[in-house]
């Protein structure tokens, strides 16, 4: 066997951050070599100079058996090195075909010759057995569909090594069998993959080999055969592996949510959801499983009232909030952590310090009788948040863009959870976080539950659900299809409700 | 840290002025002028009291409207119709003003409340039209300046005056009675001998600090500016875009409608057809020279004054006047870009200084 990849002391450093450090790494043609490691364990650094986006400051890269050089991505795919991106680069507007030749010639007047494409990329799909309709369009392909058409794109273009950057975040377990046939498939013809991820039992799974690496370093390379998913996770994190705190029941019986029969205000025809009951106890966490895209984002944000509601109720504690805006709900007690930190939850260009003020500006918390900000109040409160959620900053006069994720996340969590709220809408509370940054807030929303603080927990994350969520619910084409006891649910099970195939 | 910060931002400004002077300097060196004799003569020119004093009065309504301009990019709306907005306010307040017979204190108060209602209201149009209608404000508030133009000329030489036969007199309102102009300072400040310094530049200060206030220091301000960071975030702290857009407007508009008081009250006393125009313009100029600081767009006006002021002797000496406007232009553009530089410095050594205490190794 050939080796398709060749590390040598690949070194890359950040200002305050040794991103990769002397990274040696084999890998064998054909074969699928996953990477694991936290969030800042230098995986996409690594990736991003294996793909021409970023310089290592040294050491050499050898792609069968030749030393090359790579100054852009462009480079790389011509050396046959192909990328999927976590997150898909598609145009909605365009059609398969259009998406997998769109930048590959030249900007000319001459007339795109379609049918020559469309058989080349027939001929791909069924050589790989991944079946593609090239005519149908981005936005009518579901996600699996769409994660298809970026590894045909990449194998369009020539590639013989196929980066893959989390491919699974996306997808729901049974698209997830479906794309390890295909990665099978792919490693049969001659593909080498590999295969970006921190779930270890896909890797398991998937890989022939397995590196770790942690804070920048190549830990171990190992055969998949040979590890169990504990020994790789305390080989990742380099101690034993956090997991979902344990649920003990509580028996508080006070009603503080009850959704009845809500139905979302149409919008382009079409009702995000309908007809949803259910509440919400003290000291309760309430989960919602669903696709991204089955109406819990709305049914969220209309609690919190940003999106409109057409017909039903929602009763916080004794009372009917259905009048009230965004800005009395908040006063009224509930606290909301955005699915999207950056764009929703901070205030990126400016201070820790005012971000704490974020969502109480207008309450008496912060507000004095001259409608002044109380700056005092907000200096004092943003450091407890620091200090209580363990945010890793230089100071709270830090602008909140330059915190790494996990932190602005701790401290978006942080200040939700210390306006001491009766009802808190989690949505996606540790997406794309580190495990120690994930491990803090599930023990703090854990613990404000203890304290009594019920939860609307709406996650893409099964597992979360699985561990935090006393009662589950599923969501699939804006209604709640099932409800499960976490004791008995699986991410399977939760899949197949998900996804409409039990009902 | 914080210190060090605020320092750099200020060193914005400043190495921007240099290189605008630096650039006016290669410009007048190759048409063939003295630069350094030149600067010279603007400056000899500039500092003298009389030229002290139209400066100043030049940069009130200056910086009144760049304050104006400057509520409104807080929010991250472009109001480009304070020209009208500030027309509108002084025409109608003259034509009522010539009307009454007041107690001084009651006639100007009531001046200035009738170009700060009346502006507020020509301005909230706009931001009606962006929340009902999803007008962008940069165009309703061009088509507003057309539309305020034209209304402007209609009532001013249809309704507030009346045409003599045979008369060449241009349309104008009638003269504000004594009651309701604003004294000079001079003999407060005991320099009779020069020309009138407008007391409205007491005015002037007052609504920095409560621009300031408003911005900086209330809750309505916090959501003006979560607004302008981000739309999105400051929507899910219980921000109400769509009054806070109206309400944006009507402020910035009220802004607008004390940029004719100087003029009005101080040295016109009526509105004619040649009542002092362009200053909502110039005022977008002086809040992004300012960076809708207000000190810096004090900073800022009190500039500009200078430079037209003291371009005026350029003509006498045979250098071409247009020097100023150019001078005027490199500044507004390389504290632009300079502000971007410091701003990207600043920005790359919070994430530099974060990024040591925040990896987990």
């Amino acid at each position: 066997m050939t080796l398709a990849i060749e590390l040598s002391n690949i070194s890359k450093s950040f200002p305050g951050v040794k991103a990769n450090d002397k990274i040696n790494l084999k890998i064998q043609e054909g074969t699928i070599h996953a990477i694991v490691g936290e969030n800042g364990a230098g995986k996409s650094t690594l990736m991003k100079i294996l793909y021409g986006m970023l310089k290592q400051d040294l050491g050499s890269i050898k792609i069968f058996d030749k030393e090359v050089n790579f100054a852009s991505p462009k480079d790389a795919i011509s050396k046959g090195i192909g990328m999927v991106h976590q997150h898909f680069m598609l145009a909605d507007n365009l059609s398969v075909l259009e998406s997998i030749i769109l930048g590959m010639d030249r900007a000319s007047l001459k007339v795109l010759n379609k049918s020559k494409y469309s058989d080349e990329i027939n001929q791909i799909t069924e050589k790989f057995s991944m079946p593609l309709n090239v005519n149908s369009m981005i936005d009518e392909l579901g996600v699996g569909e769409k994660q298809r058409v970026e590894i045909i794109k990449v194998l369009f273009r020539g590639a013989k090594i196929l980066i893959l950057d989390e491919p699974t975040a996306v997808l729901v377990p049974q698209e997830v069998k479906e794309l390890f046939n295909n990665l099978k498939n792919l490693k049969d013809s001659g593909v080498t993959i590999i295969f970006i991820s921190h779930k270890l039992d896909e890797v398991l799974d998937i890989a022939d080999e397995i590196s770790v690496m942690r804070g920048g370093k190549h830990i171990d390379t190992v055969s998949s055969n040979s590890v169990s998913k504990i020994e790789l996770a305390e080989m990742m994190i380099g101690q034993n592996l956090p997991s979902p705190p344990k649920r003990e029941k509580q028996s508080k019986e006070k009603i503080i949510l009850s959704i009845n029969n809500l139905s979302a205000e149409e919008v382009n025809g079409k009702k995000a959801f309908s007809s949803i009951n259910f509440s919400i106890k003290e000291g309760e966490v309430v989960g919602i499983a669903g696709v991204e895209g089955n109406g819990q984002r709305e049914l969220a944000e209309s609690i919190l009232g940003i999106h409109k509601i057409e017909s039903g109720e929602i009763i916080l504690g004794q009372e009917n909030i259905n009048d009230l805006n965004t800005r009395d709900r908040r006063e009224s007690g509930i606290s909301f952590i955005p699915e999207d930190r950056q764009s929703q939850g901070l205030l990126m260009d400016v201070s820790l310090s005012e971000n704490v003020i974020l969502g109480k500006q207008s309450s008496s918390k912060y507000k004095s009788r001259y409608s002044n900000i109380k700056f005092g109040e907000a200096d004092k409160n943003s450091n407890t948040v620091i200090e209580n959620f363990d945010v890793r900053t230089p100071g709270n006069e830090t602008l909140a863009l330059a915190l790494s994720g996990g932190n602005q996340q701790k401290f978006v969590v942080g200040r939700e959870i210390e306006n001491k709220p009766q009802l808190l809408i989690a949505s996606q509370p540790t997406r794309g976080i580190d495990i120690g940054a994930q491990s803090l807030i599930w023990n703090k929303l854990r613990l404000a539950r203890d304290h009594g603080l019920g939860v609307l927990l709406i996650s893409a994350d099964l597992d979360e659900l699985i561990g935090l969520s006393d009662r589950l619910y599923v969501i699939y084409e804006g209604n709640l299809v099932k409800e499960l006891d976490p004791e008995n649910a699986t991410p399977e099970i939760l899949g197949s409700y998900m996804t409409g195939i039990k009902s | 840290m914080k210190f060090s910060l605020k320092l750099t931002s200020l060193l914005a400004p400043v190495f921007a002025i240099i290189v605008a002077f630096g650039l006016s300097t290669l410009m007048l060196y190759l048409i063939g002028e003295d630069p350094l004799e030149t600067f010279r003569i603007m400056y000899d020119y500039g500092k003298t009291g009389k030229s002290l004093v139209s400066i100043l009065n030049r940069s009130v309504p200056l910086y009144i409207s760049a304050v104006a301009v400057a509520v409104g990019f807080k929010m991250g709306l472009f109001n480009i119709g304070v020209e009208s907005q500030y027309l509108m306010g002084s025409l109608l307040s003259a034509a009522l003003g010539a009307t009454l017979a007041l107690p001084s204190f009651l006639h100007i108060s009531l001046i200035i409340f009738v170009a700060v209602i009346t502006s507020a209201f020509w301005a909230a149009i706009a931001g009606y039209l962006k929340v009902k209608k999803g007008v962008h404000e940069v165009i309703s508030t061009i088509m507003l300046n057309y539309i305020g133009t034209g209304i402007i000329a209609y009532l001013l030489a249809n309704i507030f005056f009346e045409k003599v036969e045979l008369s060449t007199t241009a349309p104008q309102t009638d003269l504000l009675p004594e009651s309701a102009r604003i004294p000079s300072l001079n003999a407060l400040l005991g320099i009779e001998e020069l020309p009138n310094l407008h007391g409205f530049i007491i005015g002037a200060v007052f609504i920095g600090i409560i621009y300031y206030w408003i911005v900086w220091k209330t809750s309505l301000g916090f959501d003006l500016r979560a607004t302008g960071s981000s739309p999105l975030a400051a929507k899910f702290s219980g921000a109400n875009p769509a009054r806070l857009t109206i309400l944006a407007m009507m402020i910035s508009g009220g802004f607008a409608g004390l940029v004719g008081i100087a003029p009005l009250t101080g040295y016109f006393f009526k509105y004619t057809t040649d009542f002092p125009s362009g200053l909502g313009f110039a005022g977008i100029t002086v809040a992004l020279l300012g960076r809708n600081h207000p000190i810096g767009m004090a900073l800022g006006a009190i500039l500009l004054s200078f430079l037209e002021r003291s371009a005026q002797i350029l003509d006498l000496k045979d250098v071409p006047k247009e020097i100023e406007k150019i001078m005027q232009a490199v500044i507004v553009l390389t504290v632009v870009v300079a502000y971007e530089v410091v701003k990207r410095y600043v920005t790359n050594k919070q994430i530099k200084d974060a990024s040591k205490v925040g990896s987990y190794d």
